[in-house]
């Protein structure tokens, strides 16, 4: 790293902000290099690193808080990355309201999860390297987010889809891990693809990636280039954030340990995507509606789609991932709609209550060696108390109850699909409320309520000191964390608005009526699934719902065969295209040029070896040859000349 | 009568030189006084005092751009460049050296001695304004490398290298000498520059812009004689006979250091003769030397494949490299200079690093020299072998490493002077030469080592030199920005123009 306070643009004066990603970068450097010997304080030394970059995080925070609401944006300049003519791109930091925000979340949570891992991954023979992957991952993350160009921002894309496949298959030795892994990074090499190439057409058209200038340019580009590389940035989005197409990913991925599902895989990572069509807004803008109305149907589709699986999956990791989906889908419905701010409000709620759910699910499993079957579980919260009031706050805040954080963020969203006329995009999300209330209500009261049940041989406990450390302060998130935007206030919204730009919310009346009527779905939600799994007489009513849905429950089990149909239009003709790629053109084709030619190269280096006697006289003799050579060449030019 | 003017004295062209002249006859003295010692750590520390001290010197005049001494020696950002550089390269020697010449007990303070003059003498050779005192800072360093190269006393194939390589250096100072008694007889004088009148202070550049072209014949045949002086230095074909001997028959730290020093000195006298003082004779010198650099890359490349011996592979690689580095001399333009002084410091780095893990892989004595030692270096010395690979990968110019940022540069360069096909065959050698990087590497991740693994004693010193150059080698691949706009501020004093215009007149 360079100097740690580059030159500084126009704007409010960051503080050390270089440190943000360069703490857990170092961290992770060392513990990849000296993991073995520093051992059990591995953990500690991550918690540290992610812990201070918070800290960097919050007084950056606190600096721009500070500054009037006209500078603050600033821009960072660490130093040139590359500079090839006319292509020039630095290592700039930018930090503004959206950055700064996910910085906190990031870095907030991120710490948190650390701290939490401690405890989790205690006992892991290769507790050292878990330690390294998070580090990693938190800095690429970190600079993803407070990248000033979309290259800088890609690397960061990049990096945190490796440090997802290395967390993946952290257990590698599983084979459903290796396996999970590759699918994950092989889907979301799909959306890269797409995203690199909507890159190349910004670049081509406005000549910057500069997120200012492209962002500065967009309103000038034509509606079917704005279109285009809106699309195509989208579908990077669909990748990383477990959207429609190409969310088959993020279930599997569930392989991977517990505090990697709940950073990576609910709190951060995925929703990379959300953070990046905020960034973009503008262009997105500039396609006149189009890019706009996809991101928000594909939206509402997977919002649906994962909470349809949801409701019969028995995995509770499972169903906290279709939930993830789920959840993601609400955040690009609320993009769609225009409602920039209300989506990243939704991202930051959703990490804490995700994140919670998470956390507790792996207390859960920690405590019954590693079982994720909630068929063989019931009545926890008696043993386990600390996980299980806090899991009930983070299932009242999912469901949207008032007054959790989750209702006053989804709320927002489906106000503001109503309010933008949307009215089929707010049809979807209503019902797919019903059906969220339904499928965690089914989780918490199977897990947590009702008479006490273990699997066989397994005692169940409290978590541990370091993993209650941080399920307590999501917990309290989950409950309050919705001041940071209530009605009325709208804080973060205002926050934003520099940034992405106001969003609509309905007034008067119509905002109390929209918003008791979420209210009701939730907790006829809640009360369906308390009727069919909890109340006496609970099977034969569970039966009696079941049965005329048999197709629809079915296929649910089933992931609809999404899997399956991938299977045999994609992967099956893919895997045959690549082995005849391999066999007849690189075995037969391009292997027989190349080897070809290196046997060429070799015989040719063989003969020529000769000339490499050991005797001085022949030497002299080559070197008399070149002079020759040089000299009657001269000679003749100098004659003819 | 006139009155009697003495000649203006100043030494601050000089004074990296100097120091180092100082601190050799310094290091002898006082080791014959201090008498035989068990652990000599002074030696060590005396030459990395004098090469600091020399460093900074040269670091002191950077932005300087004068003639000094007569006009023998140019003070300007391109000697500090080199200087520095050199300063370097001397350093990570010396520390090498010390480790390797103690575990096979022939540590001499001559050695510490003759670095420092081999230094010196690179060092004049970069400041060199005159073909004269370009001809004295050559056989210095020369003859002092002549004497390392036999410094394994007990090893009969270093002396054999030793005296190869001599002889074939006093045949090719011959032809160096050779052309600069014809440049005499066609200019009149052997300064590069001249002053402003061209009859009483002549001077190659001067000349240059004041005859006409008739008049040039013989100075494009003393171009001829001094590419091949020079050319023999840089290890370029047909020239480079003697380079896989000596490089194999040397102590490990000196291959090291012939390999960067050397052709940093080298190639920093013939990019200030060909790009900048015969600049406007392009059109003689460039279809020679276009024809040298290719045979170069393309004879480095493909000799290497077969090699079994990683000395002698890495000598021909050393070939190939002196080839790519030629392509820059043959854009002759700002970029190619500063192009070129980017290639030479980073590939110094990575082949002094490399070398460095080569001595502390070759064991007591150089006993384990073949490609077949090296096979499961990871599993043996993960630490080794990671940072062998890497200096193999920036060799190789792959991103991420210096060596990619070099090669751009340097074929960027001739791209621009409109040479594309000569970079066409540069990037196809570079893939030959990415061949048998790898296969280095292959030996060392993919397979078994051959007998039981015995430990090499990794000496401090040497640890320290492969982890600095290792850093650098990475640092400068990922930023190579500052060391990018040090060479393109490190101007000549004489500096080639753009293609199209005029070339400007020196003073």
């Amino acid at each position: 790293m360079m100097g740690v306070q580059g030159e500084v643009a126009a704007g409010f004066e960051p503080v050390l902000a270089p440190l943000i990603i360069g703490l857990p970068l170092a961290g992770a450097v060392v513990l990849l290099i000296f993991g073995k010997r520093i051992g059990r304080l591995s953990g500690v030394l991550a918690c540290g690193t992610i812990g201070l970059a918070a800290v960097a995080g919050l007084l950056n925070f606190i600096a721009l808080l500070g500054a009037p609401e006209e500078s603050r944006s600033t821009t960072q300049h660490l130093f040139d990355f590359i500079s090839v003519g006319r292509f020039q791109t630095g290592v700039d930091l930018l930090l503004d309201p959206l950055s700064l925000v996910m910085v906190m979340v990031v870095t907030g949570v991120g710490t948190l999860i650390h701290v939490y891992s401690i405890g989790y991954m205690h006992g892991d023979p290769r507790y050292p390297r878990f330690f390294a992957y998070l580090n990693l991952f938190a800095s690429f993350m970190l600079l993803l987010v407070l990248a000033d160009n979309l290259l800088l921002l890609y690397v960061g894309w990049e990096g945190v889809g490796l440090c997802s496949y290395l967390l993946i298959g952290f257990w590698f030795d599983r084979p459903s891990a290796a396996a999970a892994a590759k699918k994950a990074f092989l889907v979301n090499r799909i959306g890269d693809f797409a995203f690199l190439i909507g890159m190349f057409v910004l670049f081509g058209a406005i000549g910057s990636l500069t997120i200012g200038q492209i962002n500065e340019a967009a309103g000038a580009l034509s509606a079917g280039v704005a279109t285009t590389a809106a699309l195509l940035l989208f579908a990077g989005a669909t990748g990383k954030s477990a959207q429609i197409p190409l969310y088959v990913w993020l279930p599997d991925a569930m392989e991977g340990p517990t505090p990697v599902s709940a950073l990576i895989h609910a709190a951060t990572m995925v929703t990379a995507g959300v953070y990046m069509v905020a960034r973009f807004s503008p262009v997105f803008e500039a396609s006149g509606g189009t890019a706009l109305t996809v991101v928000g149907v594909i939206g509402a589709a997977t919002a649906l789609w994962a909470a349809l699986m949801a409701c019969t999956e028995y995995d509770i990791k499972r169903v906290l991932a279709y939930s993830t989906i789920s959840q993601l889908g609400y955040m690009f419905l609320a993009l769609g709609v225009g409602a920039y701010s209300i989506a990243v409000f939704h991202l930051v709620t959703h990490a804490f209550f995700k994140g919670l759910l998470f956390l507790g699910a792996g207390a859960v499993m920690h405590a019954l060696d590693g079982n994720t079957d909630m068929r063989h579980m019931g009545g926890l919260r008696r043993p386990m108390p600390i996980v299980g009031y806090t899991f009930m706050a983070g299932w009242l805040a999912i469901t949207g109850v008032i007054p959790f954080a989750g209702f006053w963020s989804k709320d927002a969203i489906l106000a503001a699909a109503w309010v933008e006329g949307n009215y089929v995009l707010w049809g979807v999300g209503v019902f797919t409320t019903l059906l969220t209330a339904f499928y965690m209500s089914r989780l918490y009261l199977r897990v947590f309520e009702g008479p006490l049940r273990t699997p066989e041989g397994t005692h169940a406990h409290d978590a541990p000191l370091t993993m209650a450390i941080a399920l307590v302060p999501l917990g309290v998130l989950s409950v309050a964390g919705g001041v940071i935007n209530l009605p009325g206030l709208l804080t973060l919204e205002h926050f934003l608005e520099p940034v992405v730009g106001e969003s609509l919310a309905p007034e008067g009346a119509l905002a109390f009526i929209l918003s008791g009527i979420a209210l009701v779905v939730a907790v006829a939600g809640i009360m369906l699934a308390r009727s069919i799994y909890m109340a006496s007489g609970a099977e034969a009513r569970r039966a009696r719902f079941v049965r005329p849905m048999a197709p629809l429950v079915n296929g649910a089990r089933h992931k609809f065969y999404v899997d399956e149909i991938y299977g045999r239009l994609i992967v099956l003709p893919g895997k045959r295209f690549a082995l005849f790629c391999a066999d007849v053109l690189d075995r037969r084709g391009i292997d027989g040029i190349v080897n070809g030619t290196a046997t060429l190269i070799g015989r040719t280096s063989q003969g020529l070896r000769h000339i490499q006697t050991g005797y001085v006289r022949n030497y002299a003799a080559t070197f008399l040859l070149g002079v020759v050579a040089v000299f009657s060449f001269l000679i003749l030019r100098v004659v003819a000349g | 009568m006139p009155e009697f003017t003495p000649p203006q004295v100043q030494l601050a062209g000089v004074a990296p030189e100097i120091t180092l002249l100082v601190s050799a006859l310094i290091l002898l003295i006082v080791d014959t006084l201090i008498g035989e010692r068990p652990n000599r750590w002074f030696l060590p520390v005396m030459a990395t005092a004098g090469l600091v001290l020399a460093g900074a010197f040269a670091a002191s005049t950077w932005g300087d751009n004068e003639l000094q001494l007569s006009g023998a020696i140019a003070l300007d950002g391109f000697a500090s460049f080199v200087k520095i550089s050199l300063a370097v390269f001397g350093l990570l020697t010396v520390w090498v050296g010390r480790d390797y010449l103690v575990r096979d007990a022939l540590e001499d303070s001559e050695f510490y001695a003759l670095v420092l003059l081999a230094v010196a003498g690179m060092m004049l050779m970069a400041a060199a304004a005159d073909l004269i005192i370009m001809f004295l800072a050559l056989e210095t360093f020369s003859i002092a490398l002549y004497v390392l190269v036999a410094f394994k006393s007990g090893s009969l194939t270093s002396q054999e290298s030793a005296m190869k390589y001599f002889l074939l250096g006093a045949f090719s100072s011959a032809f160096f000498l050779l052309g600069i008694a014809l440049t005499y007889g066609a200019v009149g004088s052997t300064a590069l520059y001249g002053g402003r009148d061209p009859v009483s202070e002549p001077g190659i550049a001067s000349f240059l812009s004041t005859s006409p072209t008739a008049n040039t014949g013989l100075l494009v045949l003393a171009t001829g004689f001094l590419i091949i002086g020079l050319g023999f230095k840089i290890a370029a074909v047909p020239f480079h006979a003697w380079t896989p001997d000596a490089y194999q028959g040397a102590p490990s730290p000196i291959t090291g250091f012939m390999a960067a020093g050397t052709k940093f000195a080298a190639f920093a006298a013939i990019l200030r003769l060909f790009d900048a003082t015969l600049f406007s004779l392009r059109a003689e010198w460039r279809p020679l030397v276009i024809a040298i650099a290719v045979a170069t890359m393309i004879i480095g490349s493909v000799l290497a494949v077969v090699q079994d011996d990683i000395k002698r592979l890495l000598a021909y690689s050393s070939i190939a490299h002196a080839g790519f580095i030629l392509t820059a001399v043959i854009a002759a333009n700002d970029r190619g200079v500063s192009g070129a002084l980017f290639y030479l410091a980073t590939y110094g780095l990575a082949v002094l690093g490399a070398f460095a893990v080569v001595s502390v892989v070759s064991g007591q004595d150089e006993a384990r020299v073949r490609l077949a030692g090296y096979k499961g270096l990871f599993f043996d010395h993960p630490a080794l072998a990671v940072a062998l690979t890497l200096f193999l990968l920036s060799l190789a110019g792959v991103p991420v490493t210096a060596g990619f940022f070099g090669k751009l540069v340097v074929f960027g360069a001739a791209v621009q002077a409109s040479y594309s096909w000569v970079v066409a065959i540069g990037v196809i050698t570079s893939a030959i030469a990415a061949f048998f990087y790898l296969k280095i590497m292959v030996r060392m991740y993919l397979e078994e080592s051959e007998g039981e693994s015995s430990p090499l004693p990794i000496g401090r010193l040497a640890a320290g030199v492969i982890a600095i150059t290792a850093v650098a080698t990475i640092g400068f691949g990922v930023v190579p920005g500052p060391l990018l706009r040090a060479a393109e501020d490190a101007t000549m004093f004489f500096q080639p123009a753009p293609e199209t215009g005029q070339a400007p007149l020196g003073g």
